[in-house]
């Protein structure tokens, strides 16, 4: 019957509108997480799977985040077991992390050719993860401060306070400080 | 870094990155033209960011979407009995309480951060952080009651107890007008081993209430009434380290009702 066969599809009609226009996005942010193709790959099959059969939990209106919220706990899982050292922040929540490599040799142009960009994915692939995932969710997903919020688990001033240290980390890294905001600070 | 330091970074992040509302915009723009240290920061971080959009965006294969499509369409099917299993039973009932486990705990955190389990302490959160943010703590500065106290006369219809706490670890940074469920309010500053408190004072709508603690995302809240005053105490405090302010805001409400 034509109405049986319509329903059975009905599902992976709904996973095609709701889940699958953020394939790119969850896969985005599982490379980024794992640093590996074949892992990210792993990963984003991993959590589809997932997606699909919790499909009546997600909210339309949510959807993206709620794709993104499963691939994330499934690369989380995957670092666990393979990198728990990068899911670490040295010196926690509120201390200065350990600096990263510093890449005299970047130059001053902003246009970036071929090593340069290797040089800049290198950088970012060398933040811990919670700076990582706030970088790339704000720069490359553009994501509110909120979204990332709920997406981590972390309240906003958290999640303020990540990206600028992930933010000052790569500067750092990228051998372009960035310069202090206080005012008047060190003329006084 | 210096507290300060720290806010006002994260004060023009938020602006670079469209989280501040309009009339804050306009207040930043002003600060910048009149600020070249904070200008010279902003420009330094415009131009990482621009960098950092060049990182490459790594778009899924199309052979993993296919893969997926598949899978999808197997699990959506039942399977003839000579093949009961496309995925090796094992993993697919690992899988299951994973995902399961993952769904309770998204949940959860859904629960916990939803905004509107009491629409007014979102907002008391809202206001804690921007004043936080926008380093715009106090507009009155002071640890003195009898200066903090007269500065809210004539700016409020309703007079706020205030009372130093220092020897009891609560100790009065000062006080600003804050601007809570529709009406100007009162916000008192607190410190509290090294964390900013804001009291937050409002007109009452019914009787007393003993103090009620909430959490709204992450921040510890305190509620209560009394003497026809709606109190809220907010922080990023441990919520029972909030617990000994109601009574030392009623010692300093009594005298000045026998006045």
């Amino acid at each position: 019957m034509s109405d049986s066969s319509r329903d059975a599809a009905a599902p992976q009609r709904r996973f095609e509108t709701l889940v699958m226009p953020h394939l790119d996005a969850a896969y985005n942010l599982a490379r980024w997480l794992t640093r590996s193709d074949a892992d990210a790959d792993d990963v984003v099959q991993e959590a589809s799977l997932k997606a699909f059969r919790f499909l009546d939990q997600c909210r339309a209106e949510d959807a993206r985040g709620w794709f993104l919220a499963i691939t994330r706990n499934a690369a989380y899982s995957w670092l666990r077991n393979k990198r728990p050292q990068e899911l670490v922040i040295s010196g926690g929540e509120e201390g200065e992390p350990a600096e990263l490599a510093a890449d005299p040799a970047t130059p001053e142009s902003l246009a970036l050719d071929g090593e340069a960009t290797r040089r800049l994915e290198e950088a970012i692939g060398g933040l811990p993860v919670p700076f990582r995932e706030v970088v790339i969710l704000r720069e490359q997903e553009e994501l509110s401060y909120r979204e990332i919020a709920e997406l981590t688990g972390v309240p906003i001033g958290t999640v303020m306070s990540r990206l600028a240290r992930g933010r000052a980390l790569l500067a750092r890294a990228l051998g372009r400080p960035l310069p202090s905001p206080q005012r008047g600070r060190q003329d006084a | 870094m210096t507290g300060t330091e720290r806010d006002l970074e994260q004060w023009l992040a938020a602006a670079r990155d469209g989280e501040l509302p309009p009339e804050e915009e306009a207040l930043l723009e002003a600060h910048l033209a009149q600020d070249p240290r904070a200008a010279a920061h902003d420009a330094a971080a415009r131009a990482l960011s621009a960098t950092l959009k060049q990182a490459r965006y790594r778009r899924a294969p199309a052979a993993l979407a296919h893969r997926i499509r598949d899978e999808i369409a197997q699990q959506a099917t039942p399977r003839p009995v000579l093949r009961p299993f496309a995925i090796p039973r094992r993993w697919a009932m690992s899988a299951l309480a994973a995902a399961a486990c993952l769904l309770l705990a998204w949940n959860l955190a859904l629960q916990f951060e939803r905004p509107g389990m009491l629409p007014l302490a979102d907002e008391v959160v809202e206001n804690h952080v921007r004043s936080l943010m926008a380093n715009h703590l106090t507009d009155v500065v002071s640890s003195d009651q009898h200066t903090v106290k007269p500065w809210f006369n004539g700016k409020l219809d309703l007079a706020p107890p205030v009372g130093d706490f220092g020897a009891q670890g609560f100790a009065l940074i000062g006080g600003r007008l804050d601007y809570l469920a529709g009406h100007p309010v009162a916000a008192l500053v607190y410190r509290h081993n090294e964390h900013v408190i804001n009291l937050f004072v409002l007109p009452a709508a019914g009787a007393d209430r003993r103090p009620t603690h909430l959490t709204a995302r992450g921040y510890a809240l305190l509620n209560w009434a009394k003497g026809g005053l709606d109190y809220w105490a907010v922080s990023d405090i441990n919520p029972l380290e909030l617990d000994g302010l109601p009574a030392l805001v009623d010692s300093a409400a009594a005298p000045q009702q026998s006045e």
